[in-house]
């Protein structure tokens, strides 16, 4: 994970309350999921505020279109490309 | 465990590379070389129709004669400018690629693109080339019938150069990825990179293509770009690219990323990139080539080619790869006609949905059980093996038609 990463991609099916857990260098953290979330599928690490910046690979991966909070599925209802358009 | 996965625990022998290094028996494998001093990984005849029509000819020929093989795709005719130049040059590097020993070059005799012009510009690659007309030839069955007589003796021919020892600088590795999901970018594209790293290291040529899957990611590229100029050049193919997404006017999302990628996990078209881009590794680029380009020299090269699997299979084709590695995390199961396809997959599910057409499992790495390196150590070494004459699953199972070319112009 890159520390400025803002999501996380889960590694199995994960069910409302269940907690995944990450490295972001050597510091193991954890964040609880608030939806059942798909194998692959993503998930907010911290609030992401309307028009912030969608961080993985400690790149942009787009911007929400609305308030993310944490634990929140991250995915195409709720972020929007900022490119070829 | 499956069978497969005890296969390669018991095979464990890539511990002895080591990503990056140049080590004296991991550099070469057994191809066939040519006699323009380029090297072969397969050894076919090919039935290189020059235009769409020629094609069901063209079929009938290979379906009769063992080592040839046909190239099927729908353009030559009715093209202008740079439109037909690029499919002069994408069919012209077809012919070329040193995985082809001999061509036999069918036209039907009115098409824009010059069957006699294709032969001559293949012929360059000192190989043998032959040219068959049908409207000169008497008709389709004649046409077959003198086709099949021709295409034996090349492959008698053909059939008795032999595979000799070939130095890793002598292999062009194209890589892509194909149905994605979140897997692609996190395990297997990485994996890949690391493979690309080893041939570039070792003195090989790598081809990253896709210029629609690195929207988002050029300013990665660009940074690693040998010069200010190749740094501009990745910038200009990627807008090109963008614009015309734009152009029509819709959301792009649907057709980049996919339905299928979307269900996989992959968001948007960046996304989709930054995960695409690990597949070139970290060497500087070289160069960027046009659609079917060959590259000028050795080292990492970017191609400009759409993210479709046929066009850009072809495009790498006839760029002068004879090795294609296609990452995939949902399961995409075709190969191509004269270029071998590696399948990698970075879900485990998928690996053990579809076992029988992925070649390398790279879920290893999300289940913890494989680093990116041991699992790019060991895709070099069945890269090794494959250039070496070992089939892949698409190889077996001749899943080899999805051929196409890119078009930049419309049909007239």
């Amino acid at each position: 994970m890159h520390p400025s990463d803002n999501v996380v991609t889960v590694l199995s099916n994960v069910g409302v309350g269940e907690r995944v857990s990450f490295f972001i260098r050597e510091e193991l953290r954890c964040v609880e999921v608030r939806q059942v979330i798909t194998f692959g599928h993503k998930i907010a690490i911290r609030r992401i505020e309307k028009d912030n910046n969608i961080i993985k690979y400690g790149e942009v991966i787009g911007k929400a279109k609305k308030q993310i909070e944490q634990g929140e599925h991250v995915h195409v209802h709720n972020v929007e490309s900022t490119r070829a358009r | 465990m499956n069978p497969g996965a005890r296969l390669y625990q018991l095979k464990k022998g890539g511990s002895n590379i080591i990503a990056g290094r140049r080590l004296k028996d991991n550099t070469s494998f057994f191809g066939y070389e040519r006699s323009n001093g380029c090297v072969g990984v397969r050894n076919y005849v090919a039935i290189l129709p020059s235009v769409v029509c020629a094609t069901p000819v063209a079929r009938r020929i290979a379906d009769n004669v063992k080592g040839a093989v046909a190239i099927f795709h729908h353009q030559g005719c009715t093209q202008l400018g740079a439109d037909l130049e690029v499919t002069l040059r994408t069919v012209t590097g077809l012919g070329m690629n040193p995985n082809v020993a001999a061509v036999l070059v069918v036209g039907l005799g009115c098409e824009s693109m010059s069957p006699e012009r294709l032969s001559e510009a293949i012929a360059e690659s000192k190989k043998p080339v032959e040219t068959l007309i049908i409207q000169d030839a008497g008709g389709t069955t004649k046409t077959v019938r003198e086709g099949v007589t021709r295409a034996r003796e090349m492959v008698r021919c053909a059939s008795y150069v032999k595979r000799k020892p070939c130095d890793l600088s002598k292999l062009t590795l194209a890589v892509k990825c194909g149905s994605s999901d979140t897997t692609s970018g996190i395990a297997a594209n990485p994996a890949i990179g690391v493979v690309s790293d080893m041939i570039v290291n070792s003195g090989g040529t790598v081809i990253i293509g896709e210029t629609t899957e690195l929207i988002g990611a050029e300013h990665i590229l660009a940074k690693r770009a040998i010069s200010a100029d190749v740094a501009k050049k990745i910038r200009q193919i990627v807008r090109r690219m963008e614009n015309r997404a734009k152009a029509m006017g819709v959301d792009m999302r649907g057709a980049q990323p996919t339905p299928g990628n979307i269900e996989g996990g992959i968001t948007t078209i960046e996304e989709k990139s930054l995960g695409a881009i690990y597949k070139g590794g970290t060497t500087s680029i070289k160069g960027v080539l046009d659609y079917a380009e060959k590259p000028k020299g050795n080292g990492l090269y970017v191609m400009d080619t759409p993210g479709r699997e046929p066009e850009a299979l072809t495009g790498f084709a006839a760029g002068g790869a004879q090795i294609i590695a296609f990452t995939t995390g949902r399961g995409a199961p075709q190969g191509f006609p004269i270029v071998p396809v590696l399948k990698i997959t970075g879900n485990p599910r998928t690996y053990e949905n579809m076992m029988n057409d992925m070649d390398i499992n790279a879920g290893t790495i999300i289940c913890g059980k494989e680093t990116i390196n041991e699992v790019g150590n060991r895709l070099f070494v069945e890269i090794l093996k494959v250039a070496s004459g070992k089939m892949t699953k698409s190889e077996a199972f001749s899943y080899a038609e999805p051929v196409d070319i890119f078009r930049i112009g419309p049909t007239l």
